[in-house]
C-alpha cells in the first residue's frame, strides 16, 4: 500500500517547480499573452532539454518513457506558472495518439521529433455541434484510389498554425456511432487547409478554427485501424481530462497562494485583511477543497498507467471535480484581491480565465459526472 | 504509488473478516439508530470491546507491555496497516462502535506521553479491555470553541483538588466510570497557562450527571455537574497548568481516517441503493439527471474521501506529520455524510418527513436519524468554522483576528 510519490517523481516535480518558476514568470507570461501565436518557444526549448516535451515517448523514440502520474505532475506545475503554449495539446495528447495508435513508420517520423520539440502536432476533434460523443465526429473520409479525402470545418483545434501535422478523427462510410471513426495523421500546412484563429478569452493556450478543402491524404495516413478511432479519441479523453485537472491544482495552488500573500500584506481598518474571518473561511475552503482534490488527480494519473479499466472513471471525476475547484479557488482569489484583481495589470486574471477554460474545454463538469456516473454503474 | 495490500496483509485481512463474520454482534441497517440507549446493550459493547482486545485487534500500536503488541519501533509501520485493514472490515461488517475509543484515542496516547507510571498502570489495562469507559471532560456553557476560557476551578486542599463547576456536551457520561478533565487550577493566569489535566472518577461524591436529549431524541450527551469533588493529587496528569499542551499534543492523534472514510463510502451505497429503489415520476430516483448529477457529485466527493484517506495512510506510515490534515479531514467528511444524508431525504421525499417510530418509515427511520447525527458532527469536536480557523491560522499563516 503506497499512495504517494516516489523519490523520483518528486524529484520530477520539484525540478519542474524550480525550473518553472524561474523560467515562466510574469514578463514571460504577459508576452506570450500578447504574442500572435502564444506559443514561448525558447521556453518550450528549454523543455525539450529537460526532455518534458518527450514525457510520454518511450526510450526507444528518444523520450523518457514515464507515464501519465509524472505527466500529471508537470501538467500541475504548469498550472502553478500558467504554463503558455501547447504541451497538453501536442506533449500529451498527440504524443498520446501516436504512441498508442501509431505504427512503426508513424513513430520513427514523429516522436523523437516531438520529444525533441522539434514537431508540434495537435488533435481536431470537435466540430460545430461541439460534441465529444461519437456522434459529434461529422466530417467524412471519401475513400479515393490511393487513399481519403477529408472535407470539412474543426473548430478549437489547439496551436493548429504551429502545429506540423493534424491528427483529425473523420467518418468512413455510413452511420454516426463509434464504428467508423478513423483517425487521420495529415501534415500540415497543406494548401487546401486553412487555418483562421480563435479570439478566446484565455490567451495562455491558443485555439484555431480549421478548414479542410478536400485534402487528399494517401492510405498510410490513417493512424491506427480504420474504422475504429474512437477507443482511441477515448483515451485521448481521458488524458486530456487528467492533465486538465492537474493543471487545476497547480493553478488553484498557486491563486491560493496569491491570494494568501495578499491577505497578509493588504491593510484596512488598521489590520492586514487575512485577520478577517470573511477572507480565512475563503482561503480554508480552498485548502479544504484542493487537498482531497489532489488524491483524485493523481490517482487518475495512476489509473490511465496501471488500472485501464479504471482510467474513464477515474478520469473523469477528476476533470469534473477540478473544473470547479479551480474555478471557485480563482473566482475567490480574485475576490479576496478585490478591486486589484478586476484589473488586467495585475496577474491573477491570467488564471481565472485559463480556470474557465480548463472547466468548459474537454467536457464540462456535468459532461463528467454523467461519464463517471456511467463508469460507475448509474 | 501501489494500492494493493502485500500477500501477507491480503491473508490477514481475511482472517480478521472471518472471524468478525463468526463473533461480531450483527446489526441490521438503521440499527445504529439505538446504539447507547440502555444498560444491557452498554454491557454488551463493553463485551465486544473484550472480544476485539481478546482476539488482538484493538490498539495493536501501542506497546506490548501496555497491552498492544509493539515490541519495537520497526513494528509501528505494519501494526498501522494492519489496524488500518481491522477498522476497515469493522466498519465493512457493520460491526458495533468500540465504546471506549475515547479512552483508546484520547486519554491512552495522553498517559503514554505524559502519565506517571501509577497512572499508566492504574488505567491503559482497562481502557484496552472495556472494563472502564471514559468521557471527556472539556466544553463549557460558557466556554465552546472558546475552550480555553473554561471556568470549572480545581482548588488544592491537602492532597486534593477540589473541583467546582459544569461541563457539558459530555457524551458517554451516563455511563462512564472515568472522566479526563481540564480545569482551572490559575484564575488569575492568561488564560491558556492556568488549565491542568485531571483524571476524575465518576462516582466520586459529589458529580451529578444529568442527561440531555438531543435533537434526534436520543439521550447522547450531557450536563455534568461538580460540587465540591475531592480528586486526589496524583491524578494530575504532567505539570501543574500545562494542561492545555497536554490536552493539545494528544488531540489529532491517530484519527481513524480510514474507517471513517469507508463509513461514508457504506452510506453513499445505501444512498445509491435508496436510488434505485424509490420512484420519483413513476421511474427510479436515479434515472433523474438533476438527481443523478446530484448522486455523481457526491460519488465523487466520497472516491476523493477514499482516496485522500490512503493518502494520508501512506504518510502515517512514512511517519511524516500530518499537519492540518485532521482539521481538513473533520471538515470535509461531516459535511459530505450531511449532503449525503441530506439528499437522501429528498430522495425520500414526504416519507423523509418521518420519525424513525412510524410503520412506514424506510430503513427503520436511517435517513432522518443520520441527518440530525451528521449536522451534530459538523458541530462536535470543533465546528466547521472552527476547523477554517485552524487551517488558516496553523495552515497558511493567517493572523488571528
Amino acid at each position: 500500500m503506497d499512495f504517494g510519490l516516489s523519490e523520483e517523481q518528486q524529484l520530477l516535480q520539484q525540478t519542474a517547480r524550480d525550473f518553472l518558476s524561474a523560467e515562466c514568470g510574469s514578463d514571460l507570461l504577459r508576452q506570450s499573452l500578447e504574442s500572435e501565436g502564444g506559443h514561448p518557444e525558447a521556453l518550450y526549448r528549454k523543455m525539450s532539454q529537460m526532455g518534458w516535451t518527450g514525457i510520454l515517448v518511450p526510450e526507444r523514440y528518444g523520450g523518457l518513457g514515464l507515464g501519465m502520474l509524472e505527466a500529471v505532475l508537470l501538467a500541475s506545475e504548469g498550472g502553478r506558472v500558467a504554463l503558455p503554449g501547447p504541451f497538453l495539446s501536442s506533449s500529451i495528447l498527440a504524443t498520446a495518439a501516436i504512441e498508442r495508435a501509431g505504427n512503426v513508420a508513424q513513430k520513427k517520423r514523429w516522436l523523437p521529433a516531438l520529444a525533441g520539440g522539434e514537431a508540434l502536432g495537435s488533435v481536431a476533434w470537435l466540430e460545430e455541434g461541439g460534441r465529444l460523443d461519437a456522434a459529434g465526429i461529422g466530417m467524412r473520409a471519401r475513400k479515393t484510389r490511393g487513399g481519403y479525402v477529408l472535407d470539412g470545418t474543426k473548430l478549437f483545434v489547439p496551436y493548429a498554425q504551429e502545429a506540423d501535422f493534424l491528427i483529425v478523427p473523420a467518418r468512413i462510410g455510413s452511420g454516426g456511432g463509434e464504428a467508423g471513426i478513423t483517425l487521420f495523421l495529415v501534415v500540415v500546412p497543406s494548401p487546401l487547409i486553412i487555418v483562421e484563429p480563435l479570439r478566446t478569452v484565455d490567451r495562455t493556450r491558443r485555439a484555431y478554427e480549421v478548414h479542410l478543402r478536400g485534402v487528399e491524404v494517401p492510405a498510410d495516413a490513417v493512424l491506427g485501424e480504420a474504422g475504429r478511432g474512437w477507443a482511441v479519441l477515448t483515451r485521448l479523453l481521458d488524458l486530456a481530462a487528467t492533465a486538465l485537472a492537474a493543471d487545476g491544482i497547480g493553478g488553484s495552488e498557486r491563486v491560493l497562494e496569491m491570494a494568501t500573500d495578499y491577505a497578509k500584506q493588504r491593510q484596512q481598518f488598521g489590520r492586514p485583511i487575512a485577520s478577517f474571518q470573511a477572507i480565512k473561511h475563503l482561503a480554508a475552503e480552498m485548502v479544504a477543497r484542493i487537498e482531497p482534490s489532489r488524491s483524485l488527480v493523481w490517482y487518475a494519473g495512476h489509473a490511465c498507467d496501471r488500472r485501464p479499466r479504471e482510467a474513464s472513471r477515474a478520469a473523469s471525476m477528476a476533470k469534473a471535480r477540478l473544473s470547479e475547484v479551480f474555478s471557485w479557488c480563482a473566482t475567490t482569489a480574485v475576490q479576496i484581491h478585490g478591486g486589484i484583481g478586476f484589473t488586467w495589470e495585475h496577474d491573477i486574471h491570467v488564471w481565472f480565465k485559463r480556470a474557465k477554460a480548463n472547466e468548459l474545454s474537454f467536457g464540462d463538469p456535468a459532461f463528467h459526472r454523467d461519464r463517471s456516473a456511467r463508469f460507475a454503474g448509474f | 504509488m501501489d494500492l494493493s495490500l502485500s500477500d501477507e496483509e491480503v491473508a490477514f485481512q481475511r482472517r480478521v473478516r472471518t472471524w468478525l463474520r463468526t463473533n461480531a454482534p450483527r446489526r441490521p441497517r438503521g440499527a445504529e439508530v439505538v446504539e447507547y440507549g440502555d444498560p444491557k446493550r452498554i454491557e454488551e459493547l463493553k463485551d465486544w470491546q473484550r472480544k476485539l482486545h481478546r482476539a488482538g485487534y484493538l490498539a495493536m500500536g501501542w506497546p506490548r507491555q501496555l497491552g498492544g503488541q509493539a515490541e519495537a519501533a520497526g513494528d509501528r509501520r505494519e501494526l498501522l496497516m494492519r489496524q488500518t485493514i481491522v477498522n476497515e472490515e469493522m466498519v465493512k461488517a457493520r460491526a458495533p462502535g468500540v465504546i471506549g475509543m475515547m479512552g483508546i484515542q484520547m486519554v491512552g496516547p495522553t498517559l503514554m506521553q505524559f502519565g506517571s507510571d501509577a497512572q499508566k498502570r492504574r488505567h491503559l489495562p482497562r481502557i484496552l479491555t472495556g472494563e472502564e469507559i471514559w468521557c471527556q471532560g472539556y466544553s463549557e456553557p460558557g466556554a465552546g470553541s472558546d475552550l480555553a476560557s473554561l471556568q470549572t476551578r480545581a482548588e488544592i486542599v491537602g492532597d486534593f483538588f477540589v473541583v467546582n463547576g459544569q461541563k457539558v456536551w459530555t457524551s458517554n457520561a451516563q455511563f462512564a466510570d472515568w472522566m479526563f478533565c481540564l480545569v482551572r487550577t490559575d484564575p488569575v493566569a492568561p488564560k491558556h497557562k492556568g488549565i491542568s489535566y485531571l483524571l476524575i472518577d465518576m462516582r466520586a461524591p459529589g458529580i451529578t450527571v444529568r442527561p440531555l436529549v438531543q435533537m434526534t431524541g436520543d439521550r447522547g450527551f450531557n450536563e455534568v455537574f461538580f460540587d465540591d469533588v475531592k480528586v486526589p493529587r496524583e491524578n494530575l496528569v504532567g505539570e501543574l497548568n500545562q494542561g492545555w499542551a497536554v490536552a493539545n499534543a494528544t488531540l489529532a492523534h491517530e484519527r481513524n481516517m480510514l474507517g471513517s472514510a469507508t463509513r461514508t463510502q457504506q452510506m453513499f451505497q445505501g444512498l445509491l441503493h435508496l436510488g434505485r429503489t424509490r420512484q420519483r415520476n413513476g421511474r427510479p430516483a436515479i434515472e433523474d439527471p438533476v438527481v443523478r448529477d446530484r448522486l455523481a457529485d457526491l460519488d465523487i466527493s466520497v472516491e476523493a474521501m477514499r482516496l485522500h484517506a490512503y493518502r494520508q495512510l501512506t504518510d502515517a506510515l512514512h511517519g511524516r506529520s500530518p499537519g492540518i490534515a485532521a482539521s481538513v479531514n473533520k471538515l470535509v467528511s461531516t459535511e459530505l455524510n450531511h449532503a449525503i444524508a441530506a439528499l437522501a431525504l429528498e430522495i425520500l421525499g414526504d416519507h423523509g418527513t418521518l420519525d424513525r417510530r412510524s410503520k412506514h418509515v424506510p430503513d427503520r427511520g436511517l435517513w432522518p436519524y443520520e441527518f440530525m447525527f451528521t449536522l451534530g458532527m459538523i458541530i462536535g469536536g470543533g465546528t466547521s468554522q472552527i476547523q477554517k480557523n485552524i487551517i488558516s491560522e496553523r495552515g497558511l499563516g493567517m493572523p488571528k483576528g
